[in-house]
């Protein structure tokens, strides 16, 4: 954190996006996580997303449970709507609101203890029902906010700041979200913005539940040379397996690649996310070969990062339920509210 | 690129814009620091330092600081450093004990000023502590050269130029006043002096030599004819003056008339604005008087009738202009614009006619004498130049620059070392961390305008010459004008080997002037950058290669605002805020103890 709020002033030159605003529009308050929290780079790296996705700020939704990383909804898109809900339950206010209004974009922001565990569950029906959002897990192996004890997804053979060893095993959300059907899913590193930003991107653009896995050492807790999730040991067991890069509707591919090197995946509205495979036999769309590549590198100590599996075909929340494509706030009362008869009607159905 | 050397005293020097301008290189931020901390004597005598006039200046200073600021890269005005620099002089208490004195024994040698302006003064500033026995010569019957006969009393009052004239003269220096050099030849022979410095200024005001020039007395030359009114040879004016030429002395010419009984004043201009030479502050000064300024009027003649000058003609000008450059111009028509008096402000020249030319001192095509433009020694090695004198007309600054620097070679020739032979500028960095979030300066930006300076009203101002129009801050303006400094000089020091790469600071910067990528030439690296490519003549602060990745952290110098927030955020103090103090040498480092340079310099 910083004693004080970065300054209003701009750089004169700053670009501006397709709504005319700069990246420092789309900032949020001061942050008052430590200084070098991975969180902060996130936090910037979702700031960056949303201004070069030209996104209307007041069309983000920001979520969140309880932690560190919950706290960061409050440092990017001051001008969205925001919920701070309880410990690991953030999953249900995201339900409810994107069934009452499917048209905005739902940015849920949870940790490692949030999500893994006292929120595991919620977070499993979340992916079940493919709700149409982005999920990004803030994971440093540690509860920081209670001052550093071993999280659910802290490695075995990993120790606390005093030099206690982990004895219990991990729970990896990236394997536990391919498991449970998840319809995108990648890991990234907060040291890696170059990575991050457009995975961010195509999350956004994706129809159905995205989780972003990101590694995000916690530099007071768990930065030492003990630890599994600090910046140089995520530096040397980081893996890019597959490198994204996120077209817009209507844009052209800007970089050039050798054939057979990409694949393109085309978004429900015209955006393609295009994934470089670094090694050739990976194929993002297999979740079986995803999930076995993931497991053997884990095995080998390798960190597997960039866009693992993308899968486009699987039905979100409101094609699952039928539900109309207007948000509840547009459609007309009268319809939304069909008034007492029409309820004892219905009622009438069941008994 | 190579990882940048911060020891080389010239880059962290260059990245305080102001002190990089300023000839004298008057340490700008930490005296404005003084003067926010009320410490107004601590700030007068850091300025006195540098630029021993800082009442003066902070009047009449041609100001080279202030375009420079770096906060005109943010926003429009820059700060109003040198009205700050008049603060420190307006409020200082008393110098007693602080004031250089001069040795109780003299070294036995003697030195003669030649002009009592303040490149003399400078010289006998810097010398007489170091035991010289300085003697000034003046011609006129006050010291001050033009600063005293050239810039009005309304800008700058004559109590403030005794008292700072005073405080050299206190050291024990000899005043001859009203003692002209005659010859040269005479002064070197018969003299006495190991050295002489000629800082006689530009005294000679440029003619302008149309039809009907000698034809009228009230005809006049623009500096003589300040000098006539400072000096009280002249009282009054006609009620329609021209004046010819839109430098500073034109401006100083149409604001004196107005005081002098003048109530039509025009300044008339040949060419368009943007090509005046008058700072633009001093053409604002003289237009809130409303002083009429004409342009793209070409004088032809002067209009004498019957023995009397009556009015003026002038060609009417049109330019073609090509991104400011003028490609064609034409006449177009002619006009009479009439007059009581005509006064010329078209510049000035030196004059040696006192130096004989068989003496052994070289003179260039144009008549003026070679001065090294370093050592500022003539091609007589106990003759030193300097000021005007030595550079044509310039500005007070420049004098001041050149006195300190002719002071060193007069005490490295005096002591027997090389004048070639200087001390080399140095830069020591100390840190200004106090605790976690805590600096000894405060790092958040203001975002405050520039303070107005206030002015005697309209009417009461041209009752008496010598009413001073500007008021001068209050502590209250000044403490807020002083805000508005960016504190360049609190440097953002990188150490690579505690980066852990983690964003942060990159995050923060308000100007995005940071980037961790891998390294590359200058051109590639540029267009790498975070912040857009703006200005490539500012410099680029590249570190080592960093532990982790070997990428590198790079930052683009041209618009950091010294907030301090990579500081504050980096969680291994890789950065921190350091005060480069520069030191750029004087006389008293000079001399027997000039040592062989240890830093360079670009």
């Amino acid at each position: 954190m910083t004693f004080m709020a970065k300054p209003k002033i701009a750089h004169p030159e700053m670009p501006k996006n397709a709504l005319g605003l700069t990246r420092r529009d789309y900032e949020g308050v001061n942050s008052t996580l430590c200084a070098g929290c991975g969180h902060d780079s996130i936090t910037a790296a979702i700031v960056e997303a949303c201004w070069m996705d030209a996104v209307r700020p007041e069309d983000v939704v920001k979520l969140s449970g309880i932690g560190c990383s919950s706290k960061t909804t409050a440092y990017f898109v001051s001008g969205g709507h925001g919920f701070n809900s309880v410990h690991g339950r953030m999953p249900s206010i995201a339900t409810g609101a994107n069934a009452a209004n499917r048209k905005l974009t739902y940015i849920g922001v949870s940790g490692d203890g949030d999500t893994l565990s006292i929120g595991l569950g919620q977070f499993c029906h979340a992916i079940r029902r493919n709700l149409n959002m982005v999920y990004v897990i803030e994971n440093n192996g540690v509860y920081g906010l209670t001052k550093g004890q071993f999280s659910a997804s802290a490695d075995v053979g990993s120790t606390a700041k005093k030099g206690e060893i982990n004895n219990q095993p991990p729970i990896d959300p990236v394997q536990l979200a391919i498991t449970l059907g998840v319809s995108f899913v990648a890991r990234s590193f907060s040291g890696d913005k170059a990575q991050l930003v457009p995975l961010l991107q195509a999350a956004m653009h994706h129809q159905g539940f995205s989780l972003i896995d990101v590694i995000s050492p916690c530099v007071t807790f768990n930065d030492h040379e003990g630890s599994t999730r600090s910046y140089a040991y995520t530096r040397e067991h980081y893996d890019e397996m597959v490198h994204t890069d996120f077209v817009p509707p209507a844009g052209e591919i800007a970089v050039s690649y050798a054939p057979g090197e990409t694949t393109a995946v085309s978004m429900h509205d015209g955006s393609r996310v295009l994934l470089r495979k670094v090694e050739a036999q990976y194929d993002a769309t297999d979740r079986a070969v995803a999930l076995e590549t993931i497991q053997q590198r884990l095995k080998q100590g390798e960190y597997l990062t960039g866009l693992l599996y993308i899968g486009s075909d699987q039905p979100e929340l409101h094609a699952l339920n039928g539900t109309p494509d207007l948000p509840l706030n547009q459609i007309p009362y009268a319809k939304l509210n069909p008034g007492t008869q029409a309820l004892a009607k219905t009622l009438a159905r069941f008994r | 690129m190579n990882p940048t050397d911060t020891g080389n005293p010239d880059y962290f020097h260059r990245v305080v814009d102001c002190q990089w301008a300023c000839p004298a290189h008057t340490d700008v931020p930490e005296y404005i620091r003084l003067i926010a901390q009320g410490r107004h004597t601590d700030a007068y005598m850091l300025n006195r330092q540098s630029n021993v006039f800082p009442g003066i200046l902070g009047r009449v200073c041609d100001r080279p600081c202030e375009p420079a600021c770096r906060r005109t890269r943010v926003e429009d005005k820059p700060v109003a450093i040198c009205r700050l620099k008049r603060v420190a002089a307006d409020l200082k208490g008393d110098l007693d004990g602080l004031l250089p004195k001069a040795p109780a024994a003299g070294n036995g040698k003697r030195i003669a000023c030649i002009g009592a302006g303040p490149a003399s003064l400078t010289v006998a500033n810097d010398l007489a502590p170091l035991g010289y026995e300085v003697t000034i010569f003046e011609q006129n019957e006050v010291p001050g050269g033009l600063m005293r006969s050239n810039i009005p009393s309304f800008r700058l009052p004559q109590t403030v130029l005794d008292e700072e004239i005073g405080m050299i003269l206190d050291m024990g220096v000899a005043l001859r006043l009203g003692s002209p050099i005659a010859s040269l030849a005479a002064l070197l022979a018969e003299g006495g002096y190991d050295a002489v410095f000629v800082g006689s200024g530009a005294p000679k005001g440029k003619e302008l030599e149309l039809p009907g020039r000698h034809d009228s007395d009230r005809i006049h030359i623009g500096i003589t004819w300040l000098e006539s009114v400072a000096f009280g040879h002249i009282g009054s004016i006609g009620e329609r003056v021209l004046i010819i030429g839109v430098g500073n002395t034109a401006m100083d010419c149409c604001r004196t008339s107005l005081r002098l009984g003048a109530t039509s004043v025009k300044v008339m201009a040949r060419k368009p604005r943007g090509f005046f030479k008058a700072s633009t502050w001093e053409l604002e000064d003289a237009e809130e008087e409303n002083v009429e300024i004409i342009v793209n009027h070409s004088p032809k003649s002067f209009v004498i009738e019957n023995g009397r000058l009556t009015g003026m003609l002038f060609e009417e000008m049109e330019y073609e202009l090509l991104d400011g450059v003028i490609k064609h111009e034409r006449v177009v028509g002619e006009v009479v614009i009439g007059c009581d008096d005509v006064i010329l402000a078209i510049g000035q020249e030196n004059a040696f006619t006192w130096i004989e030319r068989d003496i052994g001192m070289k003179f260039d095509k144009w008549d003026k004498p070679v001065v090294d433009p370093v050592t500022f020694q003539s091609t007589l090695p106990q003759v030193f130049f300097g000021g005007d004198a030595a550079a044509g007309p310039k500005n007070i600054i420049w004098a001041v620059e050149h006195g300190h620097q002719a002071a060193l070679s007069i005490h490295n020739l005096c002591s027997g070392a090389a004048v070639t032979d200087r001390p080399r500028p140095g830069v020591t960095l100390s840190s200004r961390k106090m605790g976690m979030h805590e600096w000894s300066y405060k790092n958040d930006y203001a975002p405050l305008e520039r303070r107005l300076m206030p002015h005697v009203s309209l009417k009461e101002r041209f009752k008496k010459l010598n009413i001073e129009v500007e008021l001068g801050f209050t502590p209250q303006q000044a403490a807020q004008e002083a805000q508005r400094c960016l504190n360049c000089d609190i440097q953002t020091v990188f150490e690579a080997k505690l980066c852990i790469e983690c964003d942060a600071c990159i995050d923060i910067c308000p100007v995005d002037c940071l980037t961790i990528t891998h390294n590359g030439e200058e051109a590639d690296l540029r267009a790498r950058l975070r912040a857009p490519p703006t200005e490539p003549t500012q410099p680029l602060y590249v570190s080592a290669a960093l532990p982790q990745t070997a990428r590198v952290m790079v930052k683009d110098e041209n618009l950091c605002v010294h907030c301090g927030l990579c500081a504050e955020r980096c969680p291994t103090a890789a950065w921190d805020m350091q005060k480069s103090t520069i030191h750029w040498p004087q006389a008293a480092d000079g001399g027997a103890s000039c040592r062989a340079p240890k830093l360079k310099t670009a």
